[in-house]
């Protein structure tokens, strides 16, 4: 109890908590500060990924999931509107919806079988007038009191998002400009749910964060394509990042397009290598998709990331599971009309990404390396300076300008003080 | 051959397979199976729902060469060690000399890195949907499709199972 408090006394008076180029490791690590977040960020002011609109596609669809580590669940009721609800019953307390996804009606929770409606609302409690005129409730019990708590939802293209803040701006304006352009192109028709994966990683989500607005280590931990040859480090592109400094968008293209393009059949994918050859390219043959062979990462603050590697598209949810322990739920999808030589050739390219991805793997071992090294040192801080101090756009990839930008963000979200000066002007808050 | 003679020449194939994988003899992974054949491993969750998206998938004894040849040397990861416990298996059929098995597995994996030395976790439990050949009088997989129950990954895959 002393140390929380004083903890939290550390933040609340200033102790300059987070530069955005030097991040202390005590952020990962404090479970006060992770209770925190719950409150203020995954409670707060954002827009939570909940779901694919894909995967509710029928009324009476429903799926279970986590908004932090609040359980909720996403349904589509009877009239096909979208609804999401707290999971946990108005009675006393029950998980309602028990499964991961299903069909159903009406939610029975199990404890006392109040049922409701698949908008949340009440429908029935068992034995309301009690047994022989004996028990049960009062006169003025009334049902449409007793409602599950709702979460706000909003869609953007067919992606499902939620929040427990009534000042959140409105999504569009959330995701701004750049991330809703992403999105139009990614989302532009369609899709088609392929398949999930799960993977348990031992660290604070923020790690994963950061690896996800981190364009430099992709060519470095990544080592699948250098070692066959099959991809040249110096590829084009940039990096975007919103006004607010959450959301961040990775843009990796091919330098050479022209040559990508050749290498569409698979015959000549594995051309560049110099030692090493794939024995079976078939692996990565691959189409060019919205004109061109990219590589795009796009997160959205705080818990989805969007990828695109290749042929494979995917989000993936990140759900905090304590201060250091993370689930990544990857959903896989195609499009609706793609032909079958496309749906193989993503179902194939999936061996590239998710827990066992040759080009993807890495990351959760890299998270749990950070996390097992600043375990004890709670004022040692990382150095984030890769491509100067800037928080903006940047036409590098060879740059850490979205990590800092998430920091800031992070920092004015959590209400910590930081900056390196006292006035915290020391150049590195700006939005350039 | 013989009913008797076929299950002892497919359970030594099995017990073979395990111990190859368990004693990090990767290099000879491939040849268990034919030349074109399916190695996959996929997520209970995906299989249930009629989904498609292996966590691991190979359609070529090469494919599952890449395989090898990435984890040597091109994949990060901790340092570690398999020890697959494989129960009796079901063979459910014959058709043509293509024999169907069904075999729980349970993976338990132990951690060879400093800071977890020594550490043992049940890793991967799930069933081995295969198909074996005989040519030239081995039996192969031609077909090994992985189901695991253990939809939730503990940090990464990347040794076959
Ligand atoms: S807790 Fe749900 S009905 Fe009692
Ligand atoms: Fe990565």
């Amino acid at each position: 109890m002393g140390a929380s408090t004083q903890i939290h006394q550390t933040y609340a008076n200033g102790h300059p908590a987070v530069d955005p180029t030097q991040v202390p490791y005590r952020l990962y690590t404090d479970p006060e500060l992770y209770a925190r977040e719950q409150e203020q960020l995954f409670r707060g002011p954002t827009w939570n990924y909940l779901a694919l609109e894909a995967e509710l596609a029928k009324p009476g669809d429903f799926r279970a999931n986590f908004i932090g580590e609040t359980p909720v669940f996403i349904t589509r009721d009877q009239k096909g509107e979208l609804h999401a609800l707290v999971n946990r019953c108005a009675h006393r307390g029950a998980i309602v919806c028990r499964e991961v996804r299903g069909n159903r009606k009406t939610m029975v929770c199990p404890y006392h079988q109040w049922s409701y409606d698949l908008n949340g609302t009440l429908r029935g409690v068992p034995f309301r007038r009690g047994v022989n005129g004996k028990g049960g409730y009062a006169e003025d019990f009334n049902p449409a009191e007793h409602s599950l708590t709702p979460v706000r939802i909003a869609t953007y293209r067919g992606l499902v998002f939620g929040t427990f803040s009534d000042d959140v701006a409105p999504l569009p304006e959330y995701l701004g400009p750049a991330m809703r352009e992403h999105f139009d192109t990614i989302f532009n028709r369609p899709i088609e749910v392929l398949g999930f994966s799960r993977q348990l990683i031992h660290g604070n989500w923020k790690v994963y964060a950061e690896n996800t607005k981190d364009p430099y280590h992709g060519s470095l931990l990544h080592m699948f394509h250098a070692t066959f040859g099959s991809y040249r480090s110096s590829q084009d592109g940039g990096m975007k990042v919103d006004e607010q400094g959450r959301n961040s968008l990775i843009i990796a293209l091919k330098s050479d397009e022209k040559q990508e393009l050749a290498a569409y059949t698979s015959e000549s994918v594995g051309s560049y290598s110099k030692t090493l050859k794939l024995a079976d390219p078939t692996l990565l043959a691959a189409r060019p998709e919205f004109d061109r062979f990219s590589t795009t990462i796009q997160y959205i603050f705080p818990n989805l990331v969007v990828q695109q590697i290749s042929n494979t598209l995917a989000t993936r949810q990140l759900v905090p599971k304590g201060v250091d322990k993370f689930e990544l739920l990857v959903t896989y999808f195609g499009y609706r009309d793609d032909d079958d030589e496309m749906r193989t050739m993503r179902i194939k390219q999936s061996n590239l990404i998710g827990p066992a991805g040759l080009i993807a793997l890495e990351d959760g071992y890299a998270v749990e390396l950070v996390q097992r090294a600043v375990a004890y040192d709670r004022e040692a801080h990382s150095y984030i300076e890769l491509g100067g101090r800037g928080t903006g756009n940047d036409d590098s990839l060879v740059t850490e300008s979205a990590i800092r930008a998430f920091w800031k963000s992070y920092g004015e979200l959590m209400g910590l003080r930081w900056g390196g000066s006292a006035d915290g002007s020391n150049g590195t808050a700006r939005a350039d | 051959m013989e009913a008797t003679e076929l299950r002892a020449r497919i359970e030594d194939l099995q017990a073979a397979y395990a111990e190859c994988l368990d004693s990090n003899r990767l290099e000879q992974w491939p040849e268990f199976f034919t030349e074109r054949c399916i190695y996959k491993i996929i997520p209970y969750e995906n299989e249930a729902l009629g989904m498609p998206i292996p966590l691991m998938y190979g359609d070529s004894r090469g494919m599952l060469r890449d395989r090898v040849v990435a984890h040597r040397n091109a994949n990060f990861f901790a340092p570690h060690m398999y020890r697959h416990l494989i129960a009796r298996m079901r063979i459910a059929g014959n058709d043509h000399g293509v024999v169907s098995t069904f075999t729980n597995y349970a993976v338990y994996r132990t951690m060879l890195d400093p800071g977890d030395y020594g550490r043992s976790e049940l890793f991967s439990v799930g069933v081995y949907q295969d198909k074996i050949v005989f040519e030239n009088g081995n039996p192969l997989f031609q077909e090994k499709i992985v189901v695991i129950d253990t939809s939730q990954i503990s940090t990464l895959l990347v040794t076959p199972l």
